[in-house]
């Protein structure tokens, strides 16, 4: 699964970003470390490059999103370039051309990048082997989310100045969760420890053999943890199997005060959003000082100005060796 | 091809070939002579009245077997044309060596009534130049509510009855189709797959599931159902068939059943014995297929079961789907794979890997088809249809979507180089495919 048409004069040899798991160490620095130098100029009121100055990304998101979304924009219109968006609603997908198709009358408009966000999992594949242009995997199923991922390593780098033996326990709906799938990939090839917590509902079958701990008991789970990364509960996805109700699963895997108090002094807490407050993060928590949850948001705009940087063949920033 | 007059002949000569009949035991270098659609004689050095004008075949070299039965095609006319015509379909069923196939009910209409059977079997009369035998669909419309009217479909010809491609869910309907079958010595096939359980599923359900982000279908879906039905096969006393078996689990439960001296056969898939669900990785949708590609340890499990003759048949399963039905994303590709042209070579790789004995594959793909469903073929008996598959066992070829004769090229296995290859494929005395060598 690696990316096929591997031509590509960047600093992280990739042509596109499809996923997680076949990221090498190197590469996470690279990204880490150039995103983190492009917010100390930021905060520094220092310029940043023009990279992507007259250059144009295409967003073809078919699923809804508004942070990953405007966070996407705002990193292409930081490094000079211009965005466009297509929508499932506004795209010819409701006419009902096929994603190929799109794909391909996109890419004769000769824009410079392609951002796809897909309800399928591997759709970017399937794109990726069609296509020449360059290409960001903004969520694909329940598969991966690359870039949220990036941000979340970033995030915990920033605050624990070390990704390596950091311990780490992803709590929710493992199954469905492509935000779990990125962070596992690329939290192990970082060499952090990581663990992952649910009701066995909603655990992706042998999800041990990701090298991960697996925990039924959230009070257990989170003891020794120094990030406790919270995912978001579908709604929908109660009283079908999955996890009775709203107020069960919350009784269970909701982090709360009490949970909290079963925690490292200083553990972080993470989620990346849209929160359900009260469901799996009491408010209370999500405003605390352990959570970095707007932290998170900030730092994604950074990492992705860093992807989009360097995919379109910037300079890295050269301290990458300091990211372990 | 030479002999006496050869153009005009209606005899036919195959010399020197290595033949193959498991159902007479027989594995030795011998001539067939062919006459009037019919074997008329099997031997050493066999003479030809001087008078006789006769086609030959100098088989030196091949192997030489009673005709490749095909258990288990999608040929999807009525209905599916775009996908697959009887023309095209069987043409492919000859190029892939096949002289006799089985063609599945889930048609556009359905053939749940006596006037589908009757449509198939005219287009095949003109279409086709291999046989068909149609299977009939337990119930009308593959719907799983009602019986369909399974007695005068017998009439019109069908072979067996399935509603492949769907489980017949209730119970208590596939006991009484069971029932039903008995009165017209029809076996019953069996699509094992629970819905319920396989609910949006596209692949097998298993770390490689959890790594690709897609849903799973677990084992367990196929397997509640192959143990209901041996157990209503046992109520009954019908005969049953499992179609595609791909889990370890089936290979267990059948082999018990059999055991217990039940009436249950069943059959593999090339792409189950030789794919795990390690190449959906590529989300290729050539990949995408029911029941799904398993792990390393079914195939284990299937290739045993074959060598052991709990697995009694070989079967392609193919299934044409147009690039419009899988040129999309994984969760919407159809399931299916094409299989007639590529089927003979990844089951003799069985045979050169040592897991399986030449006369062992060929019995599975002649005469034990061809008690499943009731046909007097699979031999090369004095008397018999001359019904004749004829392969190259050292010939290395490249499998090329391109040059299919199948409409479709849905296959996962474009470009691979195999070993083996069928040169002549002979329906009733007549040279219906010849290939090249």
């Amino acid at each position: 699964m690696t990316t096929p048409n591997a031509s590509p004069a960047n600093a992280l040899q990739l042509k596109s970003l499809l996923g997680t798991e076949f990221l090498k160490k190197e590469q996470i620095q690279t990204l880490i470390s150039t995103a983190l130098a492009f917010k100390g100029r930021q905060g520094a009121g220092q310029s940043l490059p023009a990279t992507l100055a007259g250059k144009s990304a295409i967003m073809l998101f078919f699923e809804a999103s508004t942070r990953t979304r405007s966070s996407f924009e705002l990193a292409t219109q930081r490094l000079g370039g211009n965005s466009i968006v297509l929508t499932k609603s506004g795209s010819s997908s409701e006419k009902g051309e096929t994603l190929l198709d799109t794909a391909r009358n996109i890419e004769a408009m000769r824009p410079d990048i392609l951002i796809l966000r897909h309800p399928s999992a591997g759709s970017p594949f399937l794109l990726d082997l069609a296509l020449k242009l360059p290409l960001i995997n903004a969520g694909d199923g329940f598969h991966e989310h690359p870039t949220q991922a990036l941000l979340d390593l970033m995030t915990i780098f920033e605050r624990k100045k070390q990704i390596s033996g950091t311990r780490v326990l992803i709590v929710g709906d493992i199954a469905h969760s492509r935000v779990a799938r990125s962070n596992i990939y690329a939290l192990k090839t970082m060499g952090a420890e990581v663990s992952v917590c649910g009701p066995p509902t909603l655990l992706p079958p042998k999800v041990e053999k990701m090298g991960v701990k697996v925990f039924y008991d959230f009070e257990k789970a989170v003891q020794d943890q120094d990030v406790v990364m919270m995912l978001r509960v579908q709604h929908e996805r109660f009283g079908q199997g999955q996890s009775p109700s709203k107020g069960e699963y919350s009784r269970f895997y909701g982090m709360n005060q009490r949970v909290l108090n079963l925690c490292q002094k200083n553990v972080l807490i993470m989620h990346p959003g849209p929160v359900n407050r009260g469901v799996e993060l009491a408010t209370d928590i999500a405003d605390s000082s352990h959570s970095v949850i707007l932290d998170q948001v900030s730092n994604g705009v950074m990492m992705r100005m860093s992807i989009l940087h360097l995919l379109a063949g910037g300079e890295p920033f050269s301290w990458k060796e300091e990211i372990q | 091809m030479e002999g006496r007059n050869s153009m005009i002949a209606d005899s036919l000569l195959i010399r020197n070939g290595k033949v193959i009949d498991p159902s007479q035991n027989k594995d030795a270098v011998l001539d067939i002579f062919v006459r009037h659609g019919k074997i008329e004689a099997l031997g050493k050095a066999i003479e030809i009245p001087r008078e006789e004008p006769f086609k030959e075949i100098d088989a030196t070299g091949l192997v030489v077997t009673p005709g490749w039965i095909d258990i288990h095609t999608h040929l999807r006319e009525p209905g599916g044309t775009h996908k697959e015509t009887i023309e095209t379909g069987t043409k492919s069923a000859a190029a892939g060596g096949f002289t006799s196939i089985a063609c599945m009910a889930n048609t556009q209409p359905v053939n749940d009534s006596s006037y589908i059977t009757t449509y198939i079997r005219q287009k095949v009369a003109t279409d086709s130049p291999v046989n068909v035998f149609p299977i009939g669909a337990v119930t009308k419309g593959l719907k799983g509510e009602e019986l369909a009217e399974i007695g005068s479909m017998r009439e019109a010809g069908i072979v067996a009855i399935s509603d492949d491609g769907k489980t017949v869910m209730n119970a208590y309907l596939f006991r009484k189709a069971l029932d039903y079958s008995r009165r017209f010595d029809l076996t019953v096939i069996s699509h094992a797959e629970d819905s319920n359980l396989k609910g949006l599923g596209v692949m097998n359900e298993g770390f490689n599931s959890a790594r690709f982000g897609l849903r799973g279908i677990p084992k367990a879906a196929e397997e509640v159902i192959v143990a209901r039905d041996i157990y209503l096969a046992e109520l009954t006393g019908a005969k049953l068939h499992i179609a595609h078996a791909s889990t370890a689990g089936s290979v267990a439960l059948i082999r018990e059943a059999k055991r217990r001296g039940i009436q249950v056969t069943a059959e593999v898939t090339p792409h189950h014995l030789t794919l795990t669900d390690e190449a959906v990785g590529t989300y290729d949708t050539n990949t995408k297929v029911a029941p799904p590609l398993r792990e390393k340890e079914d195939i284990e499990a299937l290739q045993e079961a074959v060598a052991d003759g709990t697995i009694d048949a070989l079967a392609s399963d193919h299934a044409p789907h147009s690039r419009e039905e899988k040129e999309v994303e994984y969760d919407h590709a159809d399931f299916g794979m094409v299989g007639l042209e590529t089927a003979f070579p990844l089951y003799y790789a069985k045979v050169l890997k040592n897991h399986w004995d030449l006369s062992k594959l060929v019995a599975a793909m002649t005469i034990k088809p061809a008690k499943i469903i009731g046909l007097k073929k699979g031999t090369l008996r004095v008397g018999a249809d001359a019904d004749i598959s004829i392969f190259d066992p050292n010939l290395e070829w490249v499998v090329d979507k391109n040059q299919f004769r199948s409409k479709s090229q849905n296959s996962p296995f474009h470009g691979w180089t195999v070993k083996g290859k069928p040169v002549f494929t002979i329906v009733a005395g007549k040279i219906v495919y010849r290939g090249t060598i």
